[in-house]
């Protein structure tokens, strides 16, 4: 169990501050929510934690240590789109075997990839398939077998779940909540749907125009919101459930 | 392929089998010395003539071909491979070492071709091997260019990242993801500059600074055959024309290669002529029996398994259904965008009055059909300027200028509500999030006048506010327009929210149509039900897992007997897993009633 912490984290792209200031922290075993508008910067800090993003201000630590930024990453990251995420050149297995450590044998291999697609509910024999041969949610769930594969430490998961279909959301959703609690992974749950967020975080942060506007435990968060923009968002998601 | 490709491979044949044997089959009577025939002209005996030995041109020429080929194939090689490297230098030695070399790539490019192949000629010294480091070497920048574009293009992509994550090396990065998915435009390209570096390489022997005797290539052939210009033209011409014809014969079928997916929006596939129906009077969109194949390794999948439905004008219809139910399969078909192999049939299928399944009717669609799709990246071209991109749309359809063309694509971009929208216009794809680079595209639909907006998860990847003005945009636009909507997405709140009807669709089939207020509340077919249930509230109970169906989809290659939807139908029966239901008063299911 690890914990990830970003300390004063700022990300500037030539005079565009994209994240001014943000200090955040997942703590062992736990899962923070993120949401916020779109544009503000939430894949950002994502991707500046695994080096994908020039961080120009602060640190990000991992137990304390400045994550890698090189090599295999103990912080893993599963995307936003599932279109470009995964190669279209190579097969649904050969995907998932890349990201092992230490190169198992064949054997080892396809049973492991077996069991990663079980994990997150597709037929071991997709494994053959190419990406193309994918609608939109069965690749995003190869995707997140890819980062499961690398046993990460925690997990950044960057609107997983905004492409997937609600029963197969439900079953991914179902899943992030077990393996916290079997595999102790700490993870960032990026998302913009406050209800997702509300049934798998533990705690939520709002980011607004780059900043953290408002951080708390999750029902607290949700239940009384304080910023204002929190609020909105909240108006936002709530009439969704009047309107039938 | 086209003729001229068909050409282009047979000129190709020929050249490389002439090249492989010609010195097997030709070797001895280019090289037998006829000496009461020195430098005759050309006879029976020898088509072209002779040299100052006597030796047979017409022979040589043939035997000549190989050493030809074989220099201009070295050459290639080294331009490809240097270029592999130059160009990939910012994925290999990271981005600031790479963008020098960039930069210098980009200023050796300016210089003139031959400039550098003569300057590197000397420096090699005289000799085939000189001669081929020389074109190699001079060819590589545009080869480094050209690489350096596609590799930027690929590098964008996620998967590269995720296998940075991952801890894949640079250069297994550059092995296993970005030259597989840039091989293809690259061999084209060598294919081509094959043929100009043919032209090179026997413009240098020609000038002495190539192959040397007693080797012969055809530049060589050329320089003997100069002396002798004016008495036997055909001694310095036989080796030239052959020169010509391999040349074209590589830049022919490279260009087949370029050209090979050629994009057409016929439907194709076989259709009974007997199954044509006509549309429904007045409907924007009519479709019947919709079907579409598309061939798999394990057999045909059919992902749209015979669905009926229209679309007023001005209605919103929503089709909601999970992941690989073929929802985006249909929004494809109806807007005519799949081509062979891929095969669609229908009894008909009629937008805004043009038949699909005619010859060039998606042409003639125009701007009336908008289209809005799941996945914002690969709908942009990532090399051009977002501007431009949307100007292009009414440039192509509505003729305006390219000034008021960009004038209102950047009107578009506000109405979409991008900030600072004639800045936003002159930037890149990448430079956008996703959320904005959805907003444009949905811009992009609006350049025109659509009387259909097809629109495939436009709002998946936005967060709620945003996701609302998107919505609220749209009902703007069809209140304006009096478009119709068919929106496709997997979130049912989305849909109640914004359409009037909704079709619920489970493999391939539609197995619920109702009024969207219905949904919630009143829907009868148990996948219908299930679906809805399993969607997180504010209020969703966190002590217990979500809601989910149980089980898997039908294996789309598959063609279930019963009722799909059977082996995860907790209502399901014997009768069930043995007819499949019709769907009849608007919902699919045996045991509707219970
Ligand atoms: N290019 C293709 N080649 C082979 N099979 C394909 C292709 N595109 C789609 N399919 C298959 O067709 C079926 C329907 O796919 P479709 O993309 O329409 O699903 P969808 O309902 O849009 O799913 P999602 O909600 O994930 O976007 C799936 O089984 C899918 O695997
Ligand atoms: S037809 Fe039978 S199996 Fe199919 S949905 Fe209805 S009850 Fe379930
Ligand atoms: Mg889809």
């Amino acid at each position: 169990m690890s914990v990830l912490s970003f300390q004063e984290v700022s990300v500037r792209y030539g005079a565009h501050t994209v994240l001014d200031d943000v200090s955040l922290e997942v703590a062992a075993g736990q899962t923070v929510g993120l949401v916020g508008e779109s544009g503000c910067g939430k894949s950002t800090l994502a991707r500046a934690a695994v080096g994908l993003a020039p961080v120009t201000g602060g640190r990000i630590l991992l137990d304390g240590e400045p994550v890698p930024t090189r090599g295999r990453r103990p912080v893993q990251m599963v995307f936003q789109d599932p279109y470009s995420s995964l190669d279209p050149r190579m097969t649904v297995g050969e995907t998932i075997a890349e990201a092992m450590p230490d190169r198992p044998g064949r054997k080892a291999r396809q049973a492991e990839v077996a069991r990663l697609l079980a994990l997150v509910h597709l037929d071991a024999a997709r494994a053959l398939d190419l990406p193309g041969r994918l609608s939109g949610g069965q690749r995003q769930r190869v995707a997140l077998a890819r980062a499961l594969a690398a046993r990460p430490e925690v997990i950044l998961a960057d609107e997983i779940t905004s492409a997937l279909d609600v029963s197969v959301q439900g079953a991914v959703l179902n899943l992030i909540r077990d393996m916290r609690r079997d595999l102790g992974l700490s993870m960032l749950f990026i998302s913009h749907n406050l209800a997702v967020v509300r049934y798998v975080a533990d705690s939520v942060a709002v980011l607004h125009h780059g900043r953290i506007v408002e951080y708390g435990p999750t029902a607290q968060v949700l239940g009384a919101p304080r910023h204002a923009y929190t609020r909105q968002l909240l108006a936002a998601a709530s009439p969704l459930k009047e309107h039938t | 392929m086209r003729p001229v490709g068909v050409a282009g491979f047979g000129l190709l044949a020929v050249v490389v089998s002439v090249a492989a044997f010609g010195p097997v089959l030709w070797g001895d009577q280019a090289t037998v010395v006829d000496t009461g025939n020195l430098l005759a002209g050309p006879s029976a005996e020898h088509w072209i003539g002779t040299d100052n030995l006597g030796r047979d041109l017409f022979a040589r020429v043939l035997v000549a071909a190989r050493l030809s080929i074989l220099l201009a194939l070295a050459a290639t090689a080294i331009s490809l491979v240097l270029g592999i490297i130059l160009g990939a230098a910012p994925i290999l030695v990271g981005r600031r070492l790479g963008r020098l070399i960039t930069s210098a790539v980009n200023v050796l490019v300016a210089f003139p071709g031959l400039l550098l192949v003569l300057f590197f000629a000397v420096i090699f010294g005289v000799g085939a091997r000189g001669a081929a480091l020389a074109v190699g070497l001079a060819g590589a920048p545009a080869f480094a260019r050209l690489c350096h574009t596609l590799v930027a293009a690929v590098s964008e992509r996620d998967y590269i990242a995720a296998a940075r994550i991952a801890g894949v090396s640079r250069l297994r990065v550059l092995r296993r993801h970005v030259l597989p998915n840039i091989a293809e435009p690259l061999i084209v390209n060598a294919t081509m500059a094959a043929g100009g570096v043919l032209l090179t390489f026997a413009g240098l022997s020609f000038l002495g600074l190539g192959v040397q005797a007693p080797s012969y290539d055809w530049g060589k052939l050329m320089q003997d055959g100069l002396n002798g210009i004016y008495v036997h033209p055909l001694a310095a011409l036989g080796p030239g024309i052959a020169v010509v014809l391999a040349g074209l014969a590589f830049n022919l079928t490279g260009e087949a290669f370029a050209a090979a997916p050629n994009r057409t929006f016929s439907l194709g596939g076989p259709r009974d002529p007997a199954g044509v129906t006509a549309p429904v009077p007045g409907a924007i969109l009519s479709v019947d029996d919709l079907r579409v194949t598309i061939p798999g390794p394990a057999g045909p999948i059919h992902a749209v398994r015979g669905i009926t439905f229209t679309v007023e004008p001005g209605e919103a219809v929503g089709v909601v259904g999970e992941s690989g139910s073929g929802k985006s399969v249909t929004a494809l078909a109806v807007a005519g965008l799949l081509e062979p192999p891929v095969r669609v049939e229908a009894n008909h299928l009629v937008v805004a009055g043009e038949d699909l399944t005619a010859a060039g009717a998606h042409r003639r669609l125009g701007t009336s059909l908008a289209v809005v799709f799941q996945d914002p990246m690969t709908s942009f071209n990532p090399a051009h300027r977002v501007g431009p991109q949307l100007a292009e749309v009414s440039r192509f359809h509505q003729g305006m200028s390219r000034k008021a063309a960009f004038a209102r694509a950047v009107d578009r971009l506000r109405a979409v509500r991008i900030g600072e929208p004639e800045r936003r216009a002159r930037q890149y794809p990448f430079e956008f999030s996703g959320g904005m680079r959805q907003r444009a595209m949905i811009g992009m639909g609006l350049m025109g006048n659509p009387r259909l907006i097809i629109a495939d998860e436009p709002t998946t990847a936005l967060d709620v506010t945003v996701q609302r003005q998107i919505l609220e945009l749209l009902a703007e636009v069809r209140r304006d327009t009096g478009a119709a909507l068919l929106l496709i997405s997997h979130d049912v709140s989305v849909v109640t929210d914004v359409c009037d009807r909704v079709l619920v669709m489970y493999a391939g089939r539609v197995v619920e149509e109702l009024p969207a207020k219905d949904l919630r509340t009143l829907a009868r077919h148990p996948y219908t039900r299930a679906l809805v249930a399993a969607v997180p509230d504010l209020e969703t109970d966190l002590d217990r897992p979500l809601a989910v169906i149980p089980g898997l989809p039908v294996d789309p290659t598959l063609s279930p007997a019963g009722c799909a939807f059977a082996p995860r139908c907790p209502l399901a029966d014997d009768h069930c897993r043995a007819v499949a239901p019709e769907l009849l008063a608007g919902v699919a299911c045996h045991r509707s009633g219970s």
